[in-house]
């Protein structure tokens, strides 16, 4: 199978790839997907307590190219968001953007899964209500 | 001089050494005949080759050229083999005895028989690879006809105890039948040292042509017979009609031929390279080598890199080295190899390996080339791993509540 160029350079040149203080009251992480299956995602948010805003976001994960990539473009996107907006990130806008074949589709699931379970981790932290999103069950 | 890309996937098929494309070429043109065309020139010049192919091929294995039938490849031979002796021997029993780390042609093949009402035992391999010899005994019973167990394992490379496994089935009189696609022309196979009474191998496999292998069948000692899966005019003394290819029995019969003069100066080289290769990997931390590394075919290696999963360490360099993985993500069915899995190694560790099979066009600077090409990926997607985080601060991976889908 050949990866498309995005895939390639997200590979390549991941943006974002780091670790944030998870103890700190204004970094949400997300920790999805399981060794077993060949993909882990984590993704950490760090919130502007004042403006809801992402001030920043790193990942790592352990999986394939799209999987990495996935990540990557997630950071990306998160930057400069407000935690609302980045809530309603879709997988479906990440697989366009890297033109993912159907059976890479479940990465930018996992994506969009460890954005949401950054933002409830974060919101949990600060006292708020978690979201409830809706099952994407694609993998 | 470094010579790109490096190919180190010649468990998968190998490259055509040039000098077998050469004895095959004026087969298709010039000397086209049909073997089987008795009374022409044509049909006897196709006739003659193909018999001097037969001897080439028998010699390398130790076999009558009469034991010798011709087939497209190897997945015919274990379909002719297994399902032949099924039922040319259906009025003796119909149980038959496999391992669960054989190729999927053999296994495939038993799951058929079951279909047909066969009964089949698959016995579970060692966490190195070797079948349990007592185990296999064991599994014998009256109906037992065929014990169906690989020479070498396609994936980690593990030779089974296969003189041992003749001797045990001669015992209680039971067939003895081993693919011996990966093991044939890279090591010495001779099927009466070994007591094997039918053997399948592919050109493919050994610098030869893709579309023709062999399957050897006793004649003496006992006296096998297969029934044919295939009808028609009769050729391959029966057991499997077709007209044969020519060109490809003639390349197959060259390249037996090459691996048997070439082999121990072939293997003296290539083994070396291959510890060469697996000494630096193992140089990483947490890298494990999966199979006996004892009973091992000399140019395979199959690797686990822990913390990095296989298709993503293959992008890294897949432009300019040819590997296959264990991964999911680079088969069709989305599940980890079956055969790593079977050496109870967990899933995570199976996604993590790849495998490499070195052959005889292999050259140093393409392992050098490798050796530092898979560290530096390794490395780089380690401090991408969050597992590798978690690994290097202590965390018991399997205290996380992972969320499996």
């Amino acid at each position: 199978m050949a990866y498309s160029e995005k895939v390639i350079d997200h590979y390549s040149n991941p943006k974002n790839v780091g670790t944030l203080d998870k103890s700190s009251k204004n970094v949400g992480t997300g920790l999805v997907g399981a060794p077993e299956c060949g993909d882990v995602m984590r993704l950490q948010i760090e919130v502007d307590d004042a403006t809801g805003i992402i001030k920043d976001a790193k990942f790592k994960t352990f999986g394939c190219g799209s999987a990495i990539a996935s990540s990557s473009l997630a950071t990306e996107w998160l930057k400069g968001k407000s935690i609302d907006v980045a809530a309603t990130i879709d997988n479906m806008d990440i697989v366009e953007e890297l033109n993912l074949p159907p059976v890479k589709i479940h990465c930018s699931v996992l994506a969009e899964d460890a954005i949401k379970a950054a933002i409830n981790d974060y919101r949990k932290k600060n006292g708020l209500e978690e979201l409830v999103f809706e099952e994407k069950g694609v993998h | 001089m470094l010579k790109l890309p490096v190919y180190l996937d010649n468990n998968a098929t190998t490259p055509m050494d040039p000098r077998v494309l050469e004895t095959m070429i004026p087969y298709f043109t010039e000397h086209f005949g049909n073997a089987a065309s008795r009374n022409h020139p044509f049909g006897w010049e196709a006739e003659e080759a193909v018999d001097y192919a037969r001897e080439q091929v028998a010699k390398l294995v130790g076999a009558d050229p009469k034991e010798i039938i011709f087939t497209s490849g190897a997945t015919e031979g274990d379909n002719l083999g297994i399902k032949g002796v099924y039922e040319m021997y259906a009025q003796k029993g119909n149980h038959i005895i496999t391992a669960n780390t054989e190729h999927k042609a053999v296994l495939d093949t038993c799951k058929h028989i079951e279909k047909l009402g066969g009964e089949v035992t698959y016995l579970s391999v060692q966490p190195d690879g070797l079948i349990d010899l007592k185990e296999l005994e064991a599994a014998i019973k009256p109906t037992t006809i065929l014990i169906a167990i690989m020479y070498a394992n396609n994936e980690i490379g593990v030779i089974q105890p296969v003189k041992e496994i003749a001797a045990i089935a001669k015992k209680h009189g039971v067939l003895f039948f081993t693919d011996a696609t990966q093991a044939v022309g890279k090591i010495p196979v001779d099927v009466i040292k070994d007591g094997i009474d039918l053997m399948t191998f592919t050109g493919h496999k050994m610098y030869g042509p893709k579309g023709i292998g062999a399957l050897y069948v006793r004649r003496k000692n006992p006296r096998v017979k297969v029934t044919a899966q295939m009808d028609g005019g009769g050729h391959e003394r029966g057991m499997r009609s077709g007209t044969l290819n020519v060109p490809g029995i003639v390349g197959f019969g060259k390249a037996c031929e090459l691996c048997r003069l070439e082999m121990e100066q072939d293997t003296a080289r290539i083994s070396k390279l291959r510890d060469k290769l697996e000494t630096a990997l193992l140089k990483l931390d947490e890298a494990y080598v999966n199979g006996n590394r004892n009973h091992r075919l000399p140019h395979v290696s199959n690797i686990s890199f822990k913390y990095v999963e296989g298709e993503g360490l293959l992008m890294g360099f897949n432009k300019n080295i040819a590997l296959s993985s264990g991964s999911a993500c680079t088969s069709a069915s989305l599940e980890p190899s079956y055969v790593l899995k079977a050496l109870g190694l967990g899933d995570d560790l199976a996604h993590s390996s790849l495998r490499f099979g070195l052959s005889r066009f292999t050259t140093e600077e393409q392992i050098d080339y490798t050796i530092e090409q898979i560290t530096n990926t390794v490395l780089k997607l380690r401090e991408m791993s969050p597992l590798w985080e978690m690994f290097k601060e202590g965390i018991d991976m399997n205290s996380i509540e992972w969320a499996h889908h």
